[in-house]
Formats: structure tokens, sequence, C-alpha cells
């Protein structure tokens, strides 16, 4: 990618545009929002708890993993074991958007990192592909979306207070539905993906069924199917 | 509205490795090329760990959620989009637990 340019700009007005085409990706996020504070409640977190998780997390797959391995008291090694797994995907997206992030520096740059997330991502590239030199599209339409995960999760943690969901109500099933979802978007064909994947999911589910606690059974399960899809893709390489 | 010292802790530590993978792979990744097995690794871990979570529970929901899970990948790959993804399952799964209950 010969995207590196010395004309990369910040600018409010970028920003803002960011923050504009953030809008239709509000349609996805509020749904999402609303069942993550609808668990929160559920899992016994207090309201503020709640705001303040979806603030300074603001990853969702990471937040409904967390919420489901939650319990009192709180899952310190769990839960941020479980958090680093699943956000690690953002790593390369920091990387890949290295032509703009080279010309920030301070709270711009940090700033943008921290509202770093799969759809400013895509829409960043898509940004740059055309020949935007705005870094500050990708802090808007972070900016965006991270209002409206706040005011989602608050909703749904007000609307879970009044709801009250028993346990092995259908809503508990939006963790499994949203991960599923996330699932069909990152398949890339049953060469590249059914193998790891049936591996990820066995392994885990044996580490279950033989009662290793959580979030073992998770790791165990994901760096089974992680190391076989590498090493198919090493051999491949090779030959 | 109060806030719990474990919550708080646990919270802050979930918060900190989020931001560490966001900027650590800008401040890592782009000056050192990790081993090629490990950067394999890592374009596949999150499909297995989306995986090794979907299948315990799958199995755990039995035929709701064998239901709610052939709905959402329908929603998913006929609208792309997420939110209605999750609460098409959801339904599914109410309807079927209704329907089979």
């Amino acid at each position: 990618m010969a995207m590196s340019s010395p004309q990369v700009v910040f600018t409010r007005y970028g920003v803002r545009r960011g923050a504009r085409d953030s809008l239709p990706l509000w349609i996805g996020t509020v749904p999402f929002g609303l069942v993550v504070g609808v668990l929160a409640y559920a899992k016994g977190m207090s309201f503020i708890e709640t705001g303040l998780f979806s603030a300074t997390v603001f990853a969702g797959a990471a937040q409904l993993l967390v919420l489901d391995l939650w319990a009192d008291p709180a899952p310190l090694v769990a839960a941020t074991i479980a958090a680093f797994v699943v956000n690690i995907r953002m790593a390369a997206m920091g990387a890949a958007l290295a032509s703009w992030l080279d010309r920030l520096s301070g709270w711009r740059l940090w700033g943008t990192l921290a509202t770093l997330v799969d759809h400013s991502f895509a829409l960043s590239v898509k940004e740059q592909r055309e020949g935007g030199r705005d870094a500050g599209y990708l802090l808007g339409v972070g900016v965006g979306l991270w209002t409206c995960w706040l005011v989602a999760t608050l909703v749904g943690h007000v609307a879970g207070s009044i709801v009250r969901l028993p346990p092995g109500h259908p809503l508990f099933f939006a963790s499994t539905a949203a991960f599923l979802s996330i699932m069909v978007g990152l398949w890339r064909g049953p060469r590249v993906d059914f193998g790891p994947w049936v591996v990820a999911g066995l392994v885990a589910l044996a580490a279950h069924r033989a009662g290793l606690p959580e979030p073992l059974p998770l790791l165990l399960g994901t760096f089974s199917g992680a190391a076989l899809g590498a090493w198919v893709e090493m051999r491949a390489q090779r030959a | 509205m109060t806030i719990r010292g474990d919550v708080l802790l646990a919270i802050l530590l979930i918060a900190l490795v989020s931001f560490v993978c966001r900027a650590g792979g800008y401040a890592i990744l782009r000056n050192i090329r990790p081993p090629a097995f490990v950067e394999a690794m890592l374009h596949h871990l999150p499909g297995a760990l989306f995986a090794a979570y979907v299948t315990p529970s799958l199995v755990a929901g039995g035929g709701p959620a064998w239901i709610g899970a052939l709905v959402v990948t329908a929603m998913q790959i006929a609208t792309r989009n997420l939110g209605l993804a999750i609460v098409a399952g959801v339904a599914a799964v109410w309807a079927a637990q209704v329907g089979l209950g």
C-alpha cells in the first residue's frame, strides 16, 4: 500500500464529516448496545459501572464476552484475557492505517487510536483508497460510534432494570448471535477456515465437558484452532 | 448508583488491554514484523475465538439455539447488519422455545 503522503492533515472538518458518516452505522450499533446494556444489568453491573465499561472499553464483542464470563467477585484474570484475545484483531488495523497515523502526535494520535473500531477502520480504509487525506475522519467516525454506543448501552441498562430477565431468557442468546454474525464476515472460505473453526469449537467443547474453569475452554479452543490455521498456511507457503 | 472496587478494577484492566490492542498494533507492528507463524496465527485468532465460544453455547442451547443460529447466519448474509441479525436470532430462539416448549 503506497499511500504514505506528506499531505495528510487533521481538520475539524474531517472529524465532523467522519461523525456524519458514522450515522448510518448507528442502525446496527443501537440494538447491539441495547443488548449489552440489558445483559450488564442482568449480570449485576450498576448504571455507572455500565457507563464506565462502555466508555473506556468501547468494543461490543469484547464486552459481550466479558459479560458472559462475569461473576461475583469480578473475574479479573478471565475477563482481561478474554478481552485481550477478542481485541487483538484491532492491532492489525492500527498498523494498516499508519499512513494517516504517522502524521499525528499527542492526543490526536492516541485519542484516535483509543476510538478505533471495526467500522471506523473499514470506513477509513475506503476513504484512504478514494484519496482521502484528512486523518480527522477516523477520529470522527470513532467518536460518533462511541457516543451512540455509550447512550445505547445505558438505555439498555435502564430497560433491563424494568424488564428483569429470568435465567435462560432468549435474550441471552444475543452473545452467540453477535459472534455468529461476526463469523459470517470473517469467513474466508472452507479451505482456510473450516478446519481451524471446527477444531476450535470441538476443543472448547471437550474442555467444557472436562470441567475446566473459564476462560480455559475458550482459550484452549481458540489457540488450537488458530495454531492449526497458521500451520496449514505455513505448509502451503513452503509447498 | 455505586461503583464496586473489584468491578472498577476489572473494567480498568479490560480498558487497558483494549487500548494496548488498539495502540500497540500501530506502535509495535509497523516497526517489528512478528515471526511468520505468529502473524498467521493472529489472522486466525478472531474466527477461532468465536468458534470456540459459540460451539459449547449452541450445544448447551439445543434445538432452539441451532434454529437461532441458522436465522442469524442467514440474516447476516442477507442484510450485513449486525444489530438486525442479533435481533432476528433472539426472536427466532424465543419463538422456537415457545413452539418447542
